[in-house]
């Protein structure tokens, strides 16, 4: 006959062996995640689950803001709108001179077969609140994979790039800011297209252009801009304006340290572009390369 | 046998499974408020943990820790497992010590929450930084002097249904 303890005693497993187990399943989800991100369909199912309490969350604090935006003084409102329309005249002016030129570009283009430039649908959202992670530059907006948000799309402000989209949920999207660490933007110096990558610093506030020769040619308060030759910016964005540069002879590299031109801080509204198509992919490109290699040396299959 | 602990000096009701929910709901709706870019705002979803499993040793585990840490990582972005593997160990933590914490006034029982969340949050940078990311500076660690700051107030607040009296009486707010 067995002594086991009554029911009324018996805790399940000790809390050793729990912890032991929990945080071995923790390891396995952060490796899964940080190196293969097959953890993604829980995390989204997660989110998912918790959306209505976000939403619970941050309604109080929209509601602040939008009322505090109802309640704006009207001076305030005249002064912005007659600034707005100054702005509008001198942009119209630009605009005018753009609209010519990109009549010219495509006439060109046209003439050299490439192909056009596919500007699709962009789609506009807003910022719900910044990432709490401490680690990373995130922001996420309200618009999802039901909006049609798609995995590397751009973002951009009225200033410039703020990011690109790193993950999607149903109805939420995440942007990584181009100030993010593991972040890099290919980047052209618009003054002279010296081209270079730019990464996040990690700090938060700016970023660095790495790889750049001690003597290259780039002056404190160049502008940089987008170069497109990542397929995933289009060409010509503006992304930062340098603000330091140390060439110390003892490193091959000068540290080239930029201010990104997009206020994610002050600017609550967002637009996301559609993916650029313009350039073929490697991939595509060295594929079919090889097909038609492969093709001719490839011994026809045998059948049984 | 006269304690400290002004809680502990007459019996408490029951703590009710609704009202554990319901405070953990709470804190995990709080750590989801949009707080841009506001250091030293305090993990309160991490406390409300901590106190469960100080006063409900039985009724509060590891594995309802890890599952909300899974929830605070699928919602933040983070790392996924890292809040999850932090609250485990918080909760492993504060249930070993729970009878020693108890003995103490309001303030000391601070001190051990203090280093208990301060543990957590060293272990979710230790995590971060061995999987690539940058020490985000010594801020990081203020929300958990906050947190510990707040400790008497969450204790005073999620104690007080269970200090009600057994008799109903009608005329008595709470």
């Amino acid at each position: 006959m067995e002594y086991a303890p009554p029911q009324f005693f018996h805790r399940g497993p000790a809390p050793i062996a729990r912890l032991t187990f929990f945080a071995l399943l923790s390891v396995l989800l952060m490796v899964l995640d940080a190196r293969f991100r097959y953890a993604e369909p829980m995390r989204q199912l997660l989110a998912l689950a918790v959306y209505p309490l976000q939403q619970l969350a941050i309604a109080p604090v929209s509601a602040l803001t939008h009322s505090r935006e109802f309640f704006a003084t009207q001076t305030r409102l005249r002064r912005e709108n007659n600034e707005l329309r100054g702005e509008k005249l001198k942009d119209a002016e630009a605009l005018l001179a753009l609209e010519s030129v990109r009549a010219e570009n495509e006439q060109l283009k046209r003439l050299l077969a490439a192909r056009e430039r596919l500007t699709g649908d962009s789609i506009f959202a807003e910022i719900v609140y910044a990432g709490r992670d401490p680690f990373s530059r995130k922001v996420i907006i309200d618009r999802g994979g039901q909006h049609g948000i798609a995995l590397g799309q751009p973002v951009i402000d009225a200033a410039g790039v703020i990011g690109q989209v790193t993950r999607v949920q149903p109805l939420l999207a995440e942007v990584t800011l181009v100030t993010d660490k593991d972040h890099a933007i290919p980047v052209q110096v618009v003054r002279n297209g010296l081209r270079g990558v730019a990464y996040g610093s990690g700090d938060g506030t700016t970023m660095e252009l790495r790889h750049m020769a001690a003597n290259a040619e780039v002056e404190k308060g160049d502008v940089l801009a987008t170069s497109g030759i990542d397929g995933v910016y289009p060409r010509g964005l503006p992304v930062a304006r340098v603000v330091r540069i140390e060439r110390d002879a003892a490193y091959a590299f000068a540290k080239i340290t930029a201010q990104p031109v997009a206020g994610t801080d002050q600017h609550r509204q967002v637009l996301v572009l559609a993916r650029m198509d313009d350039t073929p992919t490697w991939a595509e490109e060295s594929g079919r390369g090889a097909r038609k290699a492969g093709k001719s040396k490839r011994p026809p299959r045998k059948t049984d | 046998m006269p304690l400290e602990n002004p809680g502990q000096q007459y019996l408490l009701l029951p703590a009710k499974g609704g009202f554990i929910v319901a405070s953990l709901l709470a804190g995990l709706a709080f750590n989801m408020l949009p707080w841009q870019d506001v250091r030293g705002v305090p993990d309160l979803l991490a406390v409300v943990i901590t106190f469960w499993c100080v006063h409900q040793p039985r009724k509060m585990g590891i594995g309802t820790a890890w599952v909300l840490g899974l929830v605070m990582d699928a919602a933040n972005g983070a790392l996924f497992g890292q809040h999850a593997l932090a609250y485990a160990a918080l909760a492993y933590a504060a249930q070993s010590l729970h009878r020693r914490i108890l003995r103490f006034p309001l303030w000391q029982q601070a001190l051990h929450v203090l280093v208990l969340l301060a543990a957590t949050q060293l272990l979710m940078l230790l995590v971060r930084l061995a999987a690539g990311g940058t020490y985000p500076g010594i801020s990081f660690f203020v929300g958990s002097v906050v947190a510990a700051v707040l400790w008497p107030l969450v204790t005073l607040l999620l104690l007080a249904p269970q200090r009600r009296p057994a008799e109903v009486d009608e005329t008595r707010p709470i």
